[in-house]
C-alpha cells in the first residue's frame, strides 16, 4: 500500500504570491482542484438559489401580498429552479465525482484533465451567462431581464411571439453551454473508471460509489443530448424562422414537452445517483460492516438507469394522453419504485447488526433514509395518474420533488461534506456547528415541506405569486416560509463551519473515520500525483485486509 | 347510469381514513371559509370523475402508508438496537456480506405491490378516460386565453367567460358536461379540484375532459399551468345550477344585450374607443374576440377573472387602471376622461 508520501521539490514547501496561486487555480488540469472549483463555484450558486427562494417565500407569506412585482416573482422561480438544478447539484455532484473517482480506484488523474477544466470552466460560465440576463432592462423589447418562463420554458411561452427580447436566450444559452460541459464530464469519468483503475481493482471490486458514477455519467450522456438538441431547435425557432414549437405556425408544443422530459426525468436519477453513491460509502463505514449486497446494489442501480429513461412522461400526465400512454407511463413510474426500495432495503441491511456511530455523516445519511423513503412513497402517489391528475402542478408536487432534491440529494450531500471535508482540507468540520446544522436544518426542513404538501391536497397550484384569501392556504404558507428560514439559518451555520474548521478545525490524519476505500490510505489534503506507488487491491475493501491481515476480505470473494 | 362505471375501492374503510385525514388537515388549515362557494379540497369530491380519483387516491394513500410504517418501523428498530456503544469500541461486529434469500424477498413482495397499485389505478384511468358521452351531454368548449377563460355552448349559443354555468346531474338521469379544451396563446390547465382532475388547455392539441356534478353551488379552481405574468389571476368559478336554473340562466344568456336608453352617452363611448376591438355585445356592431364578451357581463360575479368582485367601484377600476388589479394583464388602460369613463361604467351596468 501507497501511504508513503514523496516530496517533490517546488509543489508543497515554497509560499507563492497570490497572483501565482491565483494562476494556478484558473489554470489547474488537477481533478482535486477542478473538484474544489466545481464545489465552490456551486455553494455561491447555492446561496443566490437560496435567496431566490426565500424572496417567493416571502411574498407567499400571507394571500395577496406585495412583496415583489408577478414579473419578479416570476423571474425569481425561473431562476431559482434552474440555478438549483443546474448550477448547484450538478456541478456540485460533480465535484465530487471528480475528486473521489480517482483517489477510489488508485489513479493519478482523470482520463482528459484538459478536458475536465474546460468542462468545468463551460458549466461555470453558463452560470454567469444566465445571471447576467439580470443586466439587462425589463421595459426594453430587444433587451429583457432576467427569463421568467419557468424552469422548464414550456412551449410556447419561449416562443418570440410571448418571450420577445432576450431574456429567455440567456436561458437557453446558459443551458445549452452547461449542458457541453456536463457531457464533457460524464464522458471523462466514464473513460477514467473504465481505463484507469489500480491493478487488481477489477470491475466488481470498485466501491459502490465509482459503480454509481459510472452508471450517472452514462445517464447524463443519454439525458442531456436530447435537451441540448431541443435547446439549438428553440434557438432555430427563434432566430432563423423554424416552427417546431412555434404553435401559432403549426408547431407542436407537446414535442417540446417530450423533449424536455425525456431529459427531466432521468436528470432526477442523474441527481440522485451520486447521493446513493455516497450512503453506499457513508453508512457502511459508520454502521462497521460492508454494504449489504454489493451485487444487488449495482443491479439495482443499473435497473434504475434503464426504467428510468421510459417514466418521462409521467410528467405529462395532464396534457390529454390517451388511457394507454397514462397506463404505460403508471406502471413503468411504479416500476423504478421497486429498485429504489431494494436500496432503502440494502442500507438498512448495512446497519443492521451493525455498530452505528452517530457521527455528523451519518446522522445527514439517517435523514436521506428517512427522506428519501418519504419522498419515494409521494413519487408512487402521483405514478398512480388519476391522483396526479388532481396533484401535478400543486404544491403537493413541490413538495414532492423538494423532498427528493432537498430532503434527499441535499443532505446526502451534507455527509458527504462533513465524511470527505478532513481528506480534501486536512482538517475535521467541528462536530458541535455540524450537530447545530443538522438539528435546525431537519427542523427547518420538516416545518417547510411537510406542511407543503397540504395546500396542493387544497387546490393551490404552483408558481402563483399570489393567491386569494379564504382558501385555507394563508396559515399553512405563513408555517412554509418561517421553516424556510429555519432551513437558511442552518445552512449559515453550515457555511460558517466550513470557513471556520479550514484554519481551526482538529487536524486529524490520514484515516479519521477508519474507513476502507482508498482515499484514505495517502495524506489528508492529497498530494498532487495522489499516490506515490499505485496501489494494488484485492478485494472491495483494500483498507480492511490492511487492518485485518487476520481475516481479510479478499478471502470471501 | 351505468356508462359510467364507478371503479368499487374499499368504501367504508376509505371513508374512515378519510375523515381522519381530513379532520387533521382542517386542524392545521383552520380559516373561516367563504360560505357561499366551496372550498378547493381534492378530498371533498361532487362529481363522478373527482370521485374515482378521491377513492383511488385513498387506496393509495393507505397502500403507502403501511409501507411507510414497515419501513420506518425497520429504520428506527436499526437505529436504535444497533447504536455504537463505548464499551468494547475497539471490536468490529460480524461482517455480513448479504443474503440472497432476503434480496429476493424484498424485491419480490414490492414487485407484487406495484402490480396491484398498477391494476387499480389503469381501471380508474380507463373509466375515467375513456368514458362515452351520452347523447343528453352538455358540450362546452373551453379556450384559454392570457389571463381569461373564454365559454362556449355550441349547441346552446352562448358564448360567455370566466364563470362556467352547467346543470346538477342526478344520479338516476345523468346530464353530464363534456368540456372541449382549446387554446388561444400559451398552455393552461383546467383545474376545479371539487369537480374532476385538471387537464391542460394546450395549442393545437385539443383536449377533452368531462364532470356531472351531484350538487348544486359554486365551485372555484384556477389556471394550474404557468402561462405568464398572470397566471396567479386566472381563477375559475364553476356554477353548478339545478334544472330549471340552469335553463333559465341559458335563456338569459342566449338573448342579445339589453337596449337602455339611459347609457347610451357610455355606448357611445365604448363604440368610439378601442374597447370594441377586443370586446364582444351582442346584437351591437362590438364583435372583438381578443377579450371577454361583455354581452351579460352584469349576470357575472366577477370581472378580470375572478380577481375583483364585479362592483361599479371595482369597474371603474379595472378600465381606468387594469395594472391596478392585475398588474401585466393584456387589457391596455385605456386613459378615458373621467365623463367618458363614469359613462362607459353605467353603460356596462346595464348589459344584464
Amino acid at each position: 500500500m501507497s501511504s508513503n508520501a514523496i516530496t517533490i521539490p517546488g509543489t508543497q514547501i515554497e509560499t507563492r504570491p497570490w497572483v501565482d496561486e491565483l494562476h494556478q487555480w484558473l489554470a489547474t488540469v488537477d481533478h482535486k482542484r477542478l473538484g474544489i472549483l466545481y464545489i465552490v463555484s456551486a455553494l455561491l450558486f447555492l446561496a443566490v438559489g437560496g435567496v431566490e427562494a426565500l424572496i417567493i417565500r416571502i411574498q407567499l407569506m400571507h394571500s395577496h401580498n406585495n412583496f415583489v412585482s408577478p414579473e419578479v416573482f416570476n423571474q425569481m422561480f425561473t431562476m431559482h429552479g434552474t440555478t438549483m438544478i443546474f448550477f448547484v447539484a450538478m456541478p456540485i455532484l460533480f465535484g465530487f465525482a471528480n475528486y473521489l473517482v480517482p483517489l477510489m480506484i488508485g489513479a493519478r488523474d482523470m482520463a482528459f484533465p484538459r478536458l475536465n477544466a474546460f468542462s468545468f470552466w463551460l458549466s461555470f460560465l453558463g452560470g454567469l451567462l444566465l445571471y447576467f440576463s439580470f443586466l439587462g432592462g425589463s421595459g426594453l423589447y430587444g433587451a429583457g431581464s432576467a427569463p421568467d418562463v419557468g424552469w422548464w420554458s414550456y412551449a410556447p411561452l419561449g416562443a418570440r411571439a410571448f418571450s420577445p427580447g432576450h431574456s429567455s436566450d440567456y436561458w437557453t444559452l446558459a443551458l445549452l453551454v452547461s449542458g457541453f460541459g456536463s457531457i464533457g464530464t460524464a464522458i471523462n469519468i466514464i473513460a477514467t473508471i473504465l481505463c484507469l483503475r489500480c491493478p487488481g481493482m477489477k470491475i466488481s471490486r470498485m466501491p459502490l460509489l465509482v459503480w454509481m458514477n459510472l452508471v450517472m455519467a452514462g445517464m447524463v450522456l443519454i439525458a442531456i443530448t436530447p435537451l441540448s438538441a431541443a435547446q439549438i431547435m428553440l434557438l432555430i425557432d427563434r432566430y432563423l424562422g423554424g416552427h417546431f414549437f412555434d404553435t401559432q405556425a403549426g408547431g407542436s408544443a407537446v414535442l417540446w414537452m417530450h423533449f424536455f422530459w425525456i431529459f427531466g426525468h432521468p436528470e432526477v436519477y442523474v441527481l440522485i445517483i451520486p447521493c446513493f453513491a455516497f450512503m453506499s460509502e457513508i453508512i457502511p463505514v459508520f454502521s462497521r460492516k460492508p454494504i449489504f449486497g454489493y451485487p444487488v446494489m449495482v443491479a439495482a442501480t443499473v435497473c434504475i438507469a434503464f426504467v428510468s429513461m421510459s417514466v418521462w412522461a409521467h410528467h405529462m400526465f395532464t396534457i390529454g394522453m390517451n388511457s394507454y400512454a397514462n397506463s404505460f407511463f403508471t406502471l413503468t413510474t411504479m416500476a423504478v419504485g421497486v429498485p429504489t426500495g431494494i436500496k432503502i432495503f440494502n442500507w438498512i441491511g448495512t446497519m443492521w447488526g451493525g455498530r452505528i456511530q452517530f457521527k455528523t455523516p451519518m446522522l445527514f445519511s439517517i435523514g436521506f433514509l428517512f427522506q428519501f423513503l418519504i419522498a419515494g412513497l409521494t413519487g408512487i402517489m402521483m405514478a398512480a395518474s388519476p391522483f396526479d391528475w388532481q396533484l401535478s402542478l400543486s404544491y403537493f408536487v413541490v413538495a414532492h420533488f423538494h423532498y427528493v432534491i432537498v430532503g434527499g440529494i441535499l443532505f446526502a450531500l451534507f455527509a458527504a461534506f462533513y465524511y470527505w471535508y478532513p481528506k480534501i482540507t486536512g482538517r475535521m468540520l467541528s462536530e458541535r456547528l455540524g450537530k447545530w446544522h443538522f438539528w435546525l436544518f431537519l427542523i427547518g426542513f420538516h416545518l417547510t415541506f411537510d406542511v407543503m404538501h397540504i395546500p396542493g391536497l387544497l387546490g393551490m397550484p404552483r408558481r402563483i405569486y399570489t393567491y386569494e384569501p379564504g382558501r385555507g392556504w394563508d396559515n399553512l404558507n405563513f408555517i412554509i416560509t418561517v421553516g424556510a428560514f429555519i432551513q437558511a439559518l442552518a445552512i449559515l451555520v453550515f457555511l460558517a463551519n466550513l470557513v471556520i474548521s479550514y484554519f481551526k478545525g482538529a487536524r486529524i490524519g490520514n484515516d479519521p473515520w477508519d474507513a476502507w476505500t482508498l482515499e484514505w490510505s495517502i495524506s489528508s489534503p492529497p498530494p498532487a500525483y495522489n499516490f506515490a506507488t499505485v496501489p494494488t487491491v484485492a478485494s472491495r475493501r483494500p483498507l480492511w485486509d490492511l487492518k485485518h491481515p487476520e481475516d481479510p476480505d479478499s478471502r470471501y470473494e | 347510469m351505468s356508462m359510467l362505471r364507478k371503479p368499487s375501492t374499499m368504501r367504508p374503510l376509505a371513508q374512515t381514513i378519510q375523515l381522519l385525514f381530513w379532520s387533521a388537515v382542517t386542524a392545521w388549515a383552520s380559516e373561516p371559509k367563504s360560505s357561499a362557494s366551496s372550498g378547493t379540497n381534492i378530498f371533498a369530491p361532487a362529481s363522478t370523475p373527482a370521485k374515482s380519483i378521491a377513492d383511488l387516491s385513498i387506496f393509495v394513500l393507505v397502500i403507502t402508508g403501511i409501507i411507510f410504517v414497515v419501513v420506518f418501523g425497520l429504520l428506527v428498530y436499526s437505529v436504535v438496537k444497533f447504536r455504537g456503544r463505548a464499551i468494547g469500541a475497539n471490536r468490529e461486529p460480524a461482517q455480513v456480506y448479504g443474503s440472497t434469500q432476503i434480496e429476493l424477498a424484498w424485491t419480490i413482495v414490492p414487485i407484487l405491490i406495484v402490480v396491484v397499485l398498477f391494476l387499480a389505478t389503469a381501471r380508474v384511468i380507463h373509466a375515467v378516460e375513456d368514458a362515452p358521452e351520452p347523447a343528453g351531454a352538455v358540450e362546452v368548449t373551453v379556450i384559454g386565453h392570457q389571463y381569461w377563460w373564454e365559454f362556449r355552448y355550441p349547441k346552446l349559443g352562448i358564448v360567455t367567460a370566466n364563470e362556467l354555468h352547467i346543470p346538477v346531474s342526478d344520479p338516476s338521469h345523468s346530464t353530464p358536461t363534456f368540456l372541449q379544451l382549446l387554446s388561444a396563446d400559451t398552455d393552461h390547465s383546467f383545474w376545479v379540484p371539487e369537480l374532476a382532475g385538471k387537464t391542460d388547455l394546450i395549442p393545437n392539441h385539443p383536449n377533452r375532459m368531462w364532470m356531472d356534478p351531484q350538487r348544486t353551488g359554486v365551485f372555484l379552481g384556477q389556471c394550474a399551468q404557468y402561462c405568464g405574468t398572470q397566471h396567479a389571476k386566472m381563477l375559475l368559478r364553476v356554477s353548478v345550477d339545478g334544472p330549471e336554473d340552469f335553463a333559465a340562466w341559458a335563456r338569459a344568456q342566449q338573448r342579445p344585450a339589453v337596449e337602455d336608453v339611459g347609457a347610451i352617452a357610455g355606448r357611445r363611448a365604448f363604440e368610439r374607443n378601442a374597447c370594441m376591438n377586443c370586446h364582444a355585445v351582442g346584437g351591437r356592431p362590438a364583435n372583438g374576440r381578443f377579450g371577454p364578451d361583455l354581452t351579460h357581463l352584469m349576470s357575472r360575479a366577477t370581472i378580470a377573472a375572478g380577481a375583483a368582485e364585479n362592483t361599479r367601484q371595482n369597474l371603474r377600476l379595472w378600465i381606468q387602471n387594469p395594472g391596478a388589479i392585475k398588474p401585466g394583464s393584456l387589457m391596455p388602460a385605456m386613459k378615458l376622461s373621467d365623463a367618458d369613463l363614469d359613462a362607459v361604467v353605467s353603460y356596462m351596468e346595464t348589459l344584464h
